[in-house]
């Protein structure tokens, strides 16, 4: 290694050697920095959870153009929309088509006593084109009466209760004093407000939520005719419709604007964000703390090479290169420790934490940046110093 | 190289400290050091002759007065300036201040590498070289925590030597060696002057090297107290020359 390292630098690989000279500090430097790297992918992993959960429910829907209740910042909460909007918005140039959904939460009631809440999607049955094709292909299953689609990754209900309703055999549960059949399944999982997610048509689902009326859907899901530029469209619904009653935007536009609020205005995404903030401060705290006390245990010998003549960026070189090693040789275990722990949350919470390449490409650069940032603050004190007070 | 003394120092005030606890260490010393001669400053603890040292070699910021080393003035002169003059120079410490994590010759490169980057195979031979002039060439590879005080403060001697600085500031270089070891660090010094012109200011308190010195300055709170030129100091005679 500091062969290579040598060849590399054009010079004696230092910070290499420096590091590597005490086994014992260098592997209490690299268990630091593992830590701040556990620490910031532990925090992104709950936030990425939020945001993935909240993302969900709209990659079950294809639709260019939502309309919502004007209070309705979120797909469950908020106001209903008056069904004769839909009408309305089909006599809009450019809308061909619509269809309302309802969504409510249900409570699924297992014969052990336990349950399970559902976030619940009444669906028309007849027009599957609003729906992803893994749903569409099931559509025709829901026309019966009770009959539901469910989700198999729901938190709280062992993955074993749907061997037999995945080997054919319908699988009967109680829903609010309803029993219902599943008969198909779709796989999503809990978020931070639900256990799970229930397909059922618009009939079905009146018949489980009384309180709610057919002319009151939660929202309207509209498409655009063949070429036409849904913006333009979504311009031309909000001059046509009341914009005290309902709220038009793309199907993508809803979905980031529910996620913005999930984060910056609900309190379990702000204390995530704050969560990740934090995160990063402590990592770049343990990451400064690790390499300025490496500095400040060679001040001496770094004062004798000032002395005979290297230049601050050999020093700055010197803490990079440090920098770069631990960055690296600390990120390594610090990511097989997370993707343990990712696993480890997901399985007992039931909650989408996943990693992705831009995640640890994200946590790689910022470790790299870190360490490099706190490397060069490290050597200020180097930078300011007559090398005589050093000594 | 210009042909005058490489160190001329006119009115040197030095002060340590600030408001009401600012002392003045160094109070208007004047002197000229001449070329390849082996110069000692002595005097007792606190007399200013390290600090004098180290402001000759660009070691501490001159404050007032001036210190003009090989031609160029030091007092105002820019980080630039002072990394470039201390290339020409070099340093040996009481403290030996060899890097823990380099072996002998690693340490000894680091007095080439700071030229640049350079052919690696002459400066591994010079490096060789130089060790075996120090009497350390079977120790080329040891770490410092490996080898003896009087060992390291070879190495250090070494590291010093290696690029033929013009000068050799050297700060109590024997304090912590036996008899031998002093003696023999400082013959090196000395035979390197004879052999190369290189000039040498040493602090020291070593009573037994003052014989080998052509001129010995005594310091006391901070003045030139003595001044004596030695017409006739003991010579080195050997058959290896440092070269």
């Amino acid at each position: 290694m500091s062969g290579v390292l040598a060849a590399l630098f054009g010079r004696l690989p230092i910070g290499w050697l420096q590091l590597t000279h005490s086994r014992t500090r260098f592997a209490a430097a690299l268990a630091g920095v593992s830590f701040a790297t556990i620490l910031v992918f532990m925090q992104l992993g709950i936030l990425g959870a939020l945001n993935q959960s909240t993302i969900a429910p709209y990659d079950h829907f294809r639709a260019d153009i939502m309309i919502s209740s004007e209070d309705a910042n979120t797909l469950t909460d908020g106001g209903n929309v008056a069904r004769t909007r839909l009408f309305q918005a089909l006599g809009v140039p450019g809308v061909a088509e619509g269809a309302p959904i309802l969504i409510g939460d249900l409570v699924l009631q297992m014969p052990d006593g336990s349950s399970s809440s559902l976030q619940t999607f009444g669906l028309n049955v007849t027009d599957a084109r609003f729906v992803s094709p893994e749903t569409a292909s099931q559509m025709d299953l829901l026309r019966q009466e009770n009959h539901a689609l469910i989700d198999t990754a729901t938190r709280g209900i062992p993955a074993e209760a749907f061997d037999g309703l995945l080997a054919g055999s319908p699988f009967p549960f109680e829903i609010q004093g309803t029993t219902l059949t599943a008969v198909g399944t779709l796989q999503v999982g809990g978020g931070f407000t639900a256990d799970g997610t229930l397909f059922v048509s618009e009939q079905t689902f009146l018949r489980t939520s009384p309180n709610r009326a057919a002319g009151a859907p939660s929202h309207i899901l509209l498409n655009v005719d063949e070429g036409a530029d849904p913006a333009i469209v979504v311009e031309r619904l909000r001059a046509t419709l009341p914009m005290d009653a309902v709220k038009v935007q793309t199907l993508k536009d809803a979905a980031a604007a529910d996620l913005a609020y999930q984060t910056t205005e609900r309190p379990t995404g702000i204390i995530f964000g704050f969560g990740v903030v934090i995160g990063i401060i402590v990592g770049i705290v343990i990451v400064y703390q690790v390499l300025s006390t490496d500095v400040a245990d060679h001040l001496k010998e770094y004062a004798t090479f000032k002395a005979m003549g290297y230049g601050q960026t050999f020093f700055l070189g010197i803490v990079l290169e440090e920098a770069l090693v631990l960055a690296i040789f600390g990120f390594i275990p610090g990511l097989l420790v997370s993707l343990g722990l990712y696993a480890g949350m997901s399985s007992l919470t039931g909650l989408p934490v996943a990693m992705t390449p831009d995640r640890i490409a994200m946590v790689f650069v910022g470790t790299v940046a870190a360490c490099a940032l706190s490397g060069a603050i490290a050597t200020r004190r180097l930078a300011a110093a007559n090398p005589a007070d050093l000594f | 190289m210009s042909g005058g003394p490489p160190i001329v120092v006119r009115g040197l005030n030095h002060f340590f400290g600030h408001g009401e606890a600012r002392k003045q260490a160094i109070w208007d010393v004047n002197l000229e050091i001449a070329r390849g001669k082996l110069t000692i400053l002595m005097g007792p603890s606190g007399s200013g002759k390290t600090t004098v040292l180290t402001l000759m070699g660009c070691l501490r910021d001159v404050q007032e007065g001036s210190v003009r080393l090989l031609g160029a003035e030091l007092n105002g002169a820019s980080e630039a300036d002072l990394v470039q003059l201390r290339r020409r120079l070099g340093f040996i410490f009481q403290a030996h201040n060899l890097h823990d994590s380099l072996t002998a010759t690693q340490n000894v490169l680091m007095g080439l590498q700071v030229h640049g980057k350079g052919d690696p195979v002459k400066q591994a031979k010079a490096a060789s070289h130089i060790l075996d002039l120090v009497g350390l060439g079977d120790r080329a590879d040891y770490l410092p925590g490996n080898l003896s005080g009087g060992q390291k403060q070879r190495v250090a001697v070494a590291r010093a030597l290696v690029s033929n600085p013009e000068i050799i500031f050297a700060d109590e270089p024997t304090a912590a060696l036996d008899k031998q070891s002093g003696q023999t660090v400082v013959q090196m010094l000395k035979q390197l002057g004879q052999d190369r012109n290189t000039t040498t200011v040493m602090v020291t308190h070593d009573n037994r090297i003052l014989e080998l010195a052509d001129r010995i300055i005594t310091l006391e709170e901070g003045r030139i107290a003595k001044d004596v030129i030695q017409e006739k100091p003991l010579q080195i005679v050997q058959s290896q020359s440092v070269s």
